[in-house]
């Protein structure tokens, strides 16, 4: 089998690039689909390190099903904001939603 | 021949004997007998479609007092194989704007969807799927189907094959609840997930504890698969199509396919669930009759489905997702929590008293949600039938009209 | 050997999707790529073995999460057509940020003994069933559980509750003053 480092790695990447998603697009729903990129990552660890490091134990799986729930809870409840925010203000991207700026 | 009755995998043994002696390695012959498999797992069910297309043409022009196909072949038992030849020399069309390599995943995605449901299924004692977490993977693979749907409606650059996909999609998704929360029957008689086990568990078929249950999951399949009567969004009678609208050719074809074959995988599936599978006389000592069991029931199922697609008129979207959300999701949680409950009380009591309690926990509910129904239905407020209407009766005059061309 | 070769093949795929999801402008094709990542993590759970984790993937980030995402980008005209940038003016920033973020994890990563660790013992046959019996012993993981399903009960009612279309709040703030509605 591949040594846990790879999957370490891979997820590591994912990680990265969902990280400069989230933080570099304009639009809401592209920040979402990095967020999204970043549970997955950690999904992938939480699930790599349970069956490498203690396979017998429930540890790692009960984590990975509290990052679903709070993913999809996560993704309804953004997407929820994010038509409201477009039903107000005409559009969908984080940018223009500067409200706040004096 | 006799070995190979008792016990299918002497098959399996001889290839793989067949194969080393060929001086393949170990893993890669366990690779090769993989492959092959899977090869057999896919072509059968599309061959057996290419039958299904035929009795359903056939069985539905008898219910309407035609004859259905009868030039090409023997009982126009070929016709199905001219289809094919026109689909393929049809032009293949690729709509302008039309998002490429997504228009070209929809119609695999939408024949993987239903092929890979097939690999989960049980066929015989020791034959077919062994997984255990067989009724997710189930649901798992369904999404997919759910997903080709979405990809055909939106690259195809057409906003009615859009609105069309949302529709279905919609309608899938909400089927899927009843659908779930049903499934949860069968694994929890049976106390697994694996489809192997549920029908292992099948003594008594569990038709027979969950009458209502089976009918539940009948009907909601068959709204999964979109046909008569919840084939609305595309009535071939009304409108062109829904959201493979824009598809001709073969790609057309392989969502047809997939249709008809996923009708007859639903047959499948409530026979393993409810039918007892493979069960049957003598399917224990020998599997290979197992398959001709479940084939049988699944027919039958199949049957059911295409008599209910010939006679029943469509119904309304709204009509359609109420149905689903106020009827069958209440009434599919309402068993599910029943059934728990009392599967808990009537523990250690035998198979037919345990059979029997979740039967007339079953007729039960039925009566009280048959009461509850009825009590609705007459708060309704009815349109009058049979009493004249006003419609488009001249008016008298009351004010003398201004004489023309004043 | 198989294994190594799919790890690699399924890696590779999930990266490229990955990049595509983050840099595409057409949103739906960012979507699909953020799929194919999904799918990609749930094949690599069925080679670590984790058979119900793989499901349960497919089922809630497949065919809830990203179907939600293309309903919600679809409800809202115009976000799905590829028009603009898909990047802010200060997307460098966040290039700078993440890259930083990637480079303390590999420099941390490659200085850990562990990762050349192979698995340590197998999984029970009938790990699904055990890990019901968990997900439900008041001595096991209820707590954990039920909160997360109070989570997302409390989550879908707030999510119900903003986007409900009924009870517009008019504000001060006026629609955009360049173009209105594009």
């Amino acid at each position: 089998m591949v040594p846990l480092g790879a999957y370490l790695l891979l997820s590591a990447v994912l990680f990265t690039l969902g990280a400069f998603g989230a933080l570099a697009r304009k639009s809401a729903v592209a920040i979402l689909i990095g967020l999204e990129l970043m549970f997955n990552a950690a999904l992938l660890n939480a699930v790599a390190f349970w069956r490498y490091l203690h396979p017998q134990g429930f540890e790692g799986t009960v984590f990975a099903i509290v990052i679903l729930a709070v993913a999809a809870a996560e993704v309804a409840v953004g997407l929820a904001l994010f038509i409201a925010v477009y039903r107000r203000f005409g559009t969908a991207d984080a940018d223009d939603i500067a409200l706040l700026r004096g | 021949m006799g070995a190979f009755l008792r016990d299918p995998s002497v098959l399996v043994e001889w290839l793989r004997a067949l194969l080393m002696s060929w001086g393949l390695s170990a893993g890669l012959t366990e690779l090769v007998l993989y492959l092959l498999g899977g090869f057999a797992l896919a072509t059968g069910p599309m061959l057996w479609v290419i039958f299904l297309i035929w009795f359903e043409r056939k069985a539905v022009a008898r219910f309407q007092d035609r004859l259905g196909p009868n030039r090409v072949g023997k009982f126009g038992l070929l016709q199905p194989f001219a289809d094919v030849l026109k689909l393929m020399t049809k032009e293949d069309i690729i709509p302008e704007g039309a998002d490429k390599p997504l228009y070209w995943a929809a119609p695999i995605l939408s024949v993987a969807g239903v092929l890979l449901l097939w690999p989960a299924i049980p066929l015989g004692l020791g034959i077919g799927g062994n997984l255990n977490v067989g009724v997710l993977y189930l649901i798992a693979a369904g999404t997919l189907g759910i997903f080709a749907i979405l990809l055909a409606g939106w690259s195809s650059n057409n906003k009615y094959a859009l609105l069309a996909a949302f529709r279905t999609v919609a309608q899938l998704v909400s089927y899927e609840v009843p659908m779930v929360l049903v499934l949860l029957l069968p694994v929890l008689l049976a106390r697994s997930l694996n489809l192997q086990d549920i029908v292992q568990a099948q003594d008594v078929w569990f038709v027979v504890y969950v009458p209502l249950a089976a009918l539940i999951f009948l009907i909601v399949s068959i709204a999964e698969v979109g046909r008569t009567p919840f084939d609305l969004l595309e009535a071939e009678s009304e409108i062109i199509a829904g959201f493979h609208i824009e598809y001709s050719g073969m790609k057309f074809a392989m969502f047809f396919a997939g249709e008809f074959l996923h009708a007859f995988t639903i047959g499948i599936l409530t026979a393993v669930f409810f039918l007892g599978g493979w069960r049957g006389p003598g399917a224990d000592i020998y599997p290979v009759l197992g398959i001709l069991y479940l084939w049988l029931k699944g027919f039958l199922v199949y049957f059911v489905v295409v008599w209910i697609r010939a006679t029943h008129p469509r119904i309304r979207i709204d009509h359609m997702l109420n149905f689903s959300w106020k009827f069958l999701t209440p009434l599919a949680l309402t068993l599910v929590t029943v059934g728990a409950v009392l599967d808990k009380v009537v523990v250690g009591w035998g198979v037919w008293p345990r059979a029997l309690a979740h039967l007339a926990s079953n007729v039960v509910v039925a009566l009280v949600t048959l009461q509850l129904v009825r009590a609705w239905a007459r708060r309704l407020p009815r349109p009058k039938v049979g009493e004249p209407r006003p419609v488009a009766r001249p008016q008298p005059q009351t004010q003398p009209q201004p004489a023309s061309g004043d | 050997m198989v294994t190594t070769f799919l790890f690699g093949l399924i890696a590779l795929i999930m990266v490229l999707a990955a990049l595509v999801a983050v840099t595409n402008r057409n949103l739906v094709r960012a979507t699909m790529g953020l799929v194919l990542v999904l799918f990609g993590n749930a094949v690599l759970f069925v080679l670590l073995e984790a058979y119900f984790l793989a499901m349960a993937q497919i089922i809630i980030y497949i065919g809830a999460i990203a179907i939600l995402i293309v309903f919600a980008i679809m409800l809202t005209r115009h976000v799905g057509e590829d028009w603009g940038p898909a990047f802010h003016r200060a997307w460098p920033w966040a290039l700078v940020i993440a890259g930083g973020l990637g480079g303390a994890l590999l420099f941390w990563m490659v200085r850990w003994p562990g990762g050349q660790n192979t698995p340590a013992g197998q999984v029970d046959p009938n790990y699904v069933q055990a890990l019901g019996q968990a997900l439900v012993n008041p001595q096991g993981y209820v707590v954990p559980f039920e909160v997360a399903s109070v989570l997302l009960l409390a989550a879908l009612i707030g999510a119900i509750y903003v986007a409900w279309g009924g009870r517009r709040v008019k504000g001060p703030y006026p629609q955009r003053a360049e173009g209105g509605e594009r």
